[in-house]
């Protein structure tokens, strides 16, 4: 809905022009959503390889924000500092700031362990645990202190019913999760993200390893999710990130070359770059 | 023009050069490990044909008797290994698979220190670690209570310090194997990474750790050198009653079948030495039994996925 009102009233060239202005653009589209996520002046490093540049981005609440662009442009890397979980690499290092509803990811006090509670992600290869589809659900609810097992049946039917997977095995949830096919697996792990009651989803190309058919059943159930959760997703399918989200991210080199409505990004982009590898001139 | 042709016809020796290269090489692979089949061969062979006409129900249920020996047997040496088994698992097990855990998780100096000094531990000859355990245990207890300290808690302990280095290394390998993408699955949920460790990468590689801890006992059921200074050596198997239970007496001198066989193996008795050859015929079953069960317990892949 806020897609087509954004239609009507074409962001002003000035305003969405690169990497400055690009968070001001996002939140100039829509005064009506809520910013869930404020990346400011990040600059992300592996040891001394700068992977990030002045990343500034508004992603609003409720809504499907696309990270797009080549191999090695550092998207991937942008969406693993919004849980941390670049923490896990030896000798990185960020400057600037990340707020999630406007406390500091970053800050020293802040718990890694709830903020990626907050914060679910989904990975580009389904990573299922070798146990079976049940204990796969309930591991995030029973490391966060739920042991009631009627709790624990009503989550797993609600979390599966919510990734569109339930009715494919409410006969089998005692199975090995690894007897799934990779589509089934995907949708399992996002329903074991959603069973942590997460705000955010961060979704790092969790089609590339998949089929178009079960493609098409993930970016329908992105689509779902949409009105309870926040989802961030990185991907190399720019049909895709058209198809899904409302606003759409262009990095290249490590910067956010351009931050934009979908629409604007794929038909009427102000910085060359983006335009010449939406319309698959390079990439 | 000429060119082309020169290049051409060393081209093709090279390649009948490079054929017999390979075939060379390829035999002498095959007669070295021809070679190492045959020694084991041998050892089995002379094992079997010296001691297993010794082996019978005696060997298995009896004491040493010195009048008759083929009426006896050397049940205390085997249940004396069980048991000292058991004991160094018990300062073993958790010391090595916790401190295999630590390496794989923690970085920084004390980390490779850590690592450092495991390979030195790994590397430490057996009498030597004998040697320890004797002065800081069988000594000091030798002083307070005169005609006691060798026991079978210090062959344990002995065994046990041993056990530490290989099972801190196989359990950092194996655990090693776990897919990146498995332990950020699970601290993508929220979990700490303990709990990853424990819910997630350790059952992910249960079957090499278990294959880790028995070639780890398999290592030390053979070893005799730390047993000489720990637990001395027993014609008997000492036990004491718990609530009316017969447990093995850990305060009193016990038996191994490899010291048994060390001693039995240097007296000047025949009968002494044939029973020496039947005890490692039992030893080496044991110990093959360790290894089977290694296997087993993986059945063919370290990581599981089922």
């Amino acid at each position: 809905m806020t897609n087509i009102a954004s239609q009507d009233k074409q962001t002003p060239p000035a305003l969405s022009r690169p990497v400055v202005n690009a968070a001001a653009a996002a939140t100039a589209n829509r005064p009506d959503a809520k910013s869930k996520i404020v990346a400011k002046d990040v600059d992300f490093y592996y040891g001394d390889f700068h992977a990030l540049k002045k990343i500034n981005i508004v992603v609003p609440e409720h809504q499907v924000t696309a990270l797009i662009g080549p191999s090695g442009c550092g998207k991937s890397t942008f969406l693993r500092t919004l849980n941390r979980m670049n923490d896990l690499i030896d000798g990185t290092r960020l400057t600037g700031s990340i707020t999630l509803d406007g406390a500091d990811i970053y800050d020293r006090s802040r718990d890694v362990v709830g903020l990626r509670k907050t914060v679910g992600m989904v990975f580009q290869k389904p990573n299922p645990f070798p146990m079976t589809i049940f204990d796969n659900i309930c591991y995030g609810p029973r490391i966060h202190g739920i042991r009631n097992r009627k709790l624990l049946d009503e989550v797993v039917e609600r979390t599966l019913r919510g990734a569109a997977l339930w009715d494919e095995v409410k006969d089998k949830l005692h199975k090995s999760a690894f007897a799934l096919s990779g589509g089934q697996q995907q949708r399992l792990c996002i329903a074991r993200v959603l069973a942590v009651e997460p705000d955010v989803i961060l979704m790092d190309e969790p089609c590339s390893a998949l089929d178009p058919n079960s493609t098409f059943r993930i970016e329908q159930l992105m689509e779902d999710l949409r009105g309870h959760y926040t989802i961030v997703i990185v991907t190399h399918n720019m049909q895709q990130a058209a198809r899904v989200s409302q606003q759409t991210g262009f990095f290249l080199r490590g910067e956010l070359r351009e931050f934009d409505d979908t629409s604007t990004i794929f038909t009427n982009p102000s910085d060359e770059e983006t335009e010449a590898y939406v319309s698959g001139r390079f990439g | 023009m000429v060119n082309n042709t020169t290049t051409v016809k060393p081209h093709r020796s090279n390649v009948t050069q490079r054929k017999i290269a390979n075939r060379i090489m390829l035999t002498l692979c095959m007669l070295a490990s021809v070679a190492a089949v045959t020694v084991l061969g041998l050892v089995l062979f002379f094992l079997i044909s010296k001691g297993f006409s010794s082996i019978n129900v005696n060997f298995f249920t009896q004491l040493p008797n010195h009048v008759d020996e083929k009426a006896g047997g050397m049940s205390q040496s085997i249940y004396g290994t069980l048991v000292l088994l058991g004991l160094a698992s018990v300062i073993g097990l958790p010391l090595g698979i916790l401190g295999g855990i630590y390496q794989l998780e923690a970085k920084g100096k004390f980390a490779s220190a850590v690592r450092f000094f495991t390979d030195v531990l790994n590397g430490i000859p057996s009498i030597v670690i004998g040697i320890f355990v004797y002065a800081v245990w069988v000594a000091p207890i030798a002083k307070l209570h005169p005609g006691t300290g060798y026991s079978a808690f210090a062959g344990g302990f002995a065994l046990g310090i041993m056990m530490i280095p290989t099972i801190m290394r196989t359990t950092e390998e194996i655990l090693k194997l776990v897919p990146f993408s498995m332990r950020e699955a699970s601290l993508g949920l929220g979990a700490t990474r303990w709990r990853t460790m424990w819910s997630v990468v350790l059952p992910s590689a249960r079957g090499g750790v278990i294959t880790g801890i028995m070639l780890a006992l398999a290592r030390i059921a053979g070893e005799t050198a730390p047993l000489l200074f720990t637990i001395l050596g027993n014609e008997f198997f000492v036990t004491h009653k718990v609530y009316g239970i017969k447990v093995p007496t850990l305060t009193a001198p016990i038996d191994a079948l490899p010291l048994r066989i060390y001693n039995y193996a240097t007296a000047v008795d025949p009968e002494q030495q044939r029973m020496a050859w039947a005890g490692a015929v039992v030893l080496i079953t044991l110990i093959l039994v360790l290894s089977i069960a290694a296997r087993a317990a993986t059945r063919g892949k370290v990581l599981e996925e089922k």
